[in-house]
């Protein structure tokens, strides 16, 4: 049973944790990073891992069987992803920043995503029990982060036209004056 | 395709500029710039462009000051993944400080206008009497606004949309008449609209008339000023006057600020910038707030969504969204009681859709896959007429940009669980063979009985729940006494002489139906008030030409 005590205790070790991902994504801060306004923008090394691992998860079903047509699927919506946390204000960008160093932070991952492995190595069913224990959490840090992911990914897929066919979308009308 | 030579449709925005319209991109100066005017008027949307027109044609002159880009119909390929980054606050990603509610607000030239779905209602008597009678609200009876209703509606060709609805709205209708409920037919702003479905994505072809193509223009025409990319910082005070106003240069994707600076001087100074970006502009700016009320009681019709699979095509993506409406959970209660919700029926586009379908995986793609089938039905809530729907709070973040706080309280969530009942009971009475109340991890249910059940038991909670709005209002209420209103009934600030707020942070609830024509017919009054103050020699009243 959840208790407001297991609440607060949960909430200062998320802070501890982000501090000190935060200090630790601070001391590597010459990592490469796509150029402004072009695909992966928003994206530093880590959170390209993390979120190569993600993607597959939340799109399962949706992506092209066809092996290349998915990892095609997959590297667009990544890129699509990148590109839309780049176009964000900076006060979200920094959020999301702060969700992704701590995802990144080893112990951070282990603690209060549950997972084991490095997000390179990560399984999908270890993945989709992440997703879904967020989904389904009531800690606000949990659940908004799973819904950031959430519309972040989905809104990279569907806005694709490769995703159109296999949901009946013909895409816009084509206007003739 | 280089070379292809599809033909173009008119432009006349951009017509407009090669023949000679002063617009500034602020993102592209070389140096900081001093604008001068009568009147300065920070937003471009509902607020902001009919104030524009009305002074203009008063002969005053005007500077416009809008954050967001210059966007016109050669630029609107009806497409997500350009539109909502774009035109929208914050890509269209916009949250709630606890992230319990996402906001869709224009920002463009033309603003909410530009990108909303042509919903016009006038603001129903019922909120005008409750404004009167509780919040201290004179001169804004429906009496008083008939005539300024009338204008605007004719300005902006509203009138019944005579086309048959889509099936998405068809829906609706059928539904409700099954279960023995009203819905009517929704006016529209639009002039030979081609029925296409992409309102929210700006309108390529001008039919639907927004401020981008009516009173921007005809404030262009007369010699107004408009800078885009700017963003308003803050008002110079000199006692009991704005001395100028200071803005803040976008970089070209507007997205991070940039070291130029554009000051304007004028005689008087709107905020029309909404109602997160009015009361953040005058909490930056310091102005006087005695009591304590400038950005409170910010309302935005907390919305819930119900999903539903129907045996033949709806196309929900395709026709004229939103034609169909029913006010049966509105008509029937009092203001002051449990809170109503109005019923309609929006666009369903692959990335609306997708963000909004909860879950994700196989039960997502299942959804997805479904998507010519799928209907949906909104519900727009009612807030600001009860003790215990005191709206939001505007706040200011560390780097001074607005945040929302609206506390979605136990009066909401009881209104919540009503709609999910209410539209579920629809959609089932309609033929729905599945319906999705958008909650939780996403479960769909295959009889009413069934939904019915499951909607009782729903743990209804923040971010549990997903809940939308694309109508924020409030933050700057008009009204005589100043313990309660930051703007008096002429719209001018408590405090200070030659402050306005013209645009829907004026209202002291929430509408009780999509704002629009409540913006355009309550400014359009103020405004012209405004313009017998500045230019008394002109004044015009509601009857003017346009």
């Amino acid at each position: 049973m959840t208790t407001r005590r297991t609440f607060l205790v949960a909430g200062i070790a998320g802070g501890a944790a982000l501090a000190a991902a935060w200090w630790l994504r601070e001391q590597r801060a010459d990592r490469p990073i796509a150029a402004a306004g072009t695909p992966l923008a928003g994206l530093d090394p880590d959170a390209q891992a993390i979120m190569t691992a993600i993607v597959p998860a939340l799109l399962d079903g949706a992506l092209p069987a066809d092996p290349p047509a998915r990892a095609a699927a997959i590297q667009e919506t990544l890129g699509a992803v990148g590109l839309a946390i780049d176009g964000l204000p900076p006060a979200a960008r920094h959020e999301l920043a702060q969700l992704f160093a701590l995802l990144g932070f080893a112990p951070a991952r282990v603690a209060l995503a549950r997972v084991n492995s490095p997000w390179a190595d990560v399984s999908p069913a270890e993945v989709a029990g992440f997703l879904d224990r967020w989904r389904d959490s009531g800690w606000k840090l949990q659940r908004s982060a799973y819904d950031a992911l959430h519309q972040l990914v989905f809104a990279a897929w569907y806005a694709n036209p490769r995703s159109w066919p296999a949901i009946g979308y013909e895409g816009p009308p084509v206007l003739v004056s | 395709m280089t070379g292809s030579a599809k033909p173009a449709l008119p432009d006349p925005f951009r017509a407009g500029i090669a023949g000679g319209w002063t617009v500034i991109d602020a993102s592209a100066l070389e140096r900081d710039a001093t604008l001068e005017a009568d009147v300065a008027i920070v937003g471009t949307g509902a607020g902001g462009g009919t104030a524009a027109e009305i002074l203009t044609q008063a002969g005053l002159t005007v500077v416009l000051i809008e954050e967001g880009p210059l966007r016109t119909s050669s630029d609107f390929r009806m497409r997500e993944s350009e539109a909502y980054a774009d035109l929208y606050q914050e890509s269209g990603g916009r949250r709630t400080v606890d992230k319990a509610i996402g906001i869709l607000q224009g920002r463009c030239v033309g603003g909410g206008t530009t990108v909303n779905w042509t919903s016009s209602f006038r603001t129903p008597a019922v909120t005008l009497e409750y404004w009167a009678r509780a919040r201290g609200v004179d001169g804004l009876s429906a009496a008083a606004l008939a005539p300024w209703f009338a204008r605007m509606e004719t300005r902006l060709s509203i009138a019944p949309w005579a086309v048959p609805p889509n099936e998405n709205n068809a829906t609706l209708a059928r539904g409700a008449a099954k279960i023995g409920i009203p819905a009517a037919a929704i006016r529209r702003n639009v002039k030979g609209c081609w029925n296409l479905g992409y309102c929210g994505m700006g309108c390529p072809t001008n039919a639907k008339q927004s401020m981008l193509v009516t009173t921007i223009p005809a404030a262009l025409d007369r010699g107004a000023t408009l800078v885009t990319r700017a963003r308003a910082q803050a008002f110079a005070l000199d006692g009991d006057r704005v001395a100028a106003l200071t803005c803040v240069a976008m970089d070209a994707r507007g997205v991070d600020p940039t070291a130029r600076r554009v000051t304007v001087r004028a005689r008087a100074f709107v905020a029309a910038g909404g109602a997160i970006g009015s009361p953040a502009l005058l909490l930056r700016s310091a102005v006087p707030d005695p009591h304590g009320i400038l950005g409170q009681r910010t309302f935005v019709h907390p919305v819930v969504m119900s999903v539903a699979r129907m045996p033949e095509r709806v196309a929900a993506f395709s026709g004229a969204p939103q034609t169909i409406y029913s006010d049966h959970f509105i008509d029937t209660l009092p203001p002051e009681g449990p809170i109503g919700f109005k019923l309609e029926a929006p666009p369903i586009h692959p990335m609306l859709g997708a963000i909004t379908v909860p879950g994700h995986g196989a039960a997502h793609a299942t959804w997805m896959r479904e998507l010519p089938n799928l209907q949906v039905v909104i519900a727009l809530l009612r807030d600001g007429f009860h003790p215990e729907s005191a709206g939001g709070r505007v706040v200011l973040q560390d780097d001074g940009t607005p945040a929302l706080d609206y506390p979605l309280t136990p009066y909401v969530w009881e209104g919540v669980r009503r709609a999910f009942g209410a539209m579920a009971q629809i959609q089932f009475a309609a033929g729905a063979t599945r319906v999705l109340p958008v909650h939780g991890d996403g479960a769909g249910y295959s009889r009413w009985s069934d939904a019915r059940a499951a909607i009782d038991g729903f743990a209804l909670a923040p971010r549990t729940t997903p809940v939308v709005s694309a109508h924020v209002m409030g933050g700057c209420p008009i009204g005589s006494d100043p313990r309660r209103a930051v703007v008096d009934g002429s719209g001018r600030h408590h405090q200070l002489a030659n402050l306005y707020v013209l645009d829907g942070s004026l209202f002291p609830t929430s509408i009780g139906a999509n704002p629009q024509l409540s913006i355009y017919g309550i400014v359009a009054k103020l405004a012209d008030g405004l313009a017998a103050t500045l230019a008394p020699a002109t004044a015009a009243g509601p009857r003017a030409s346009s």
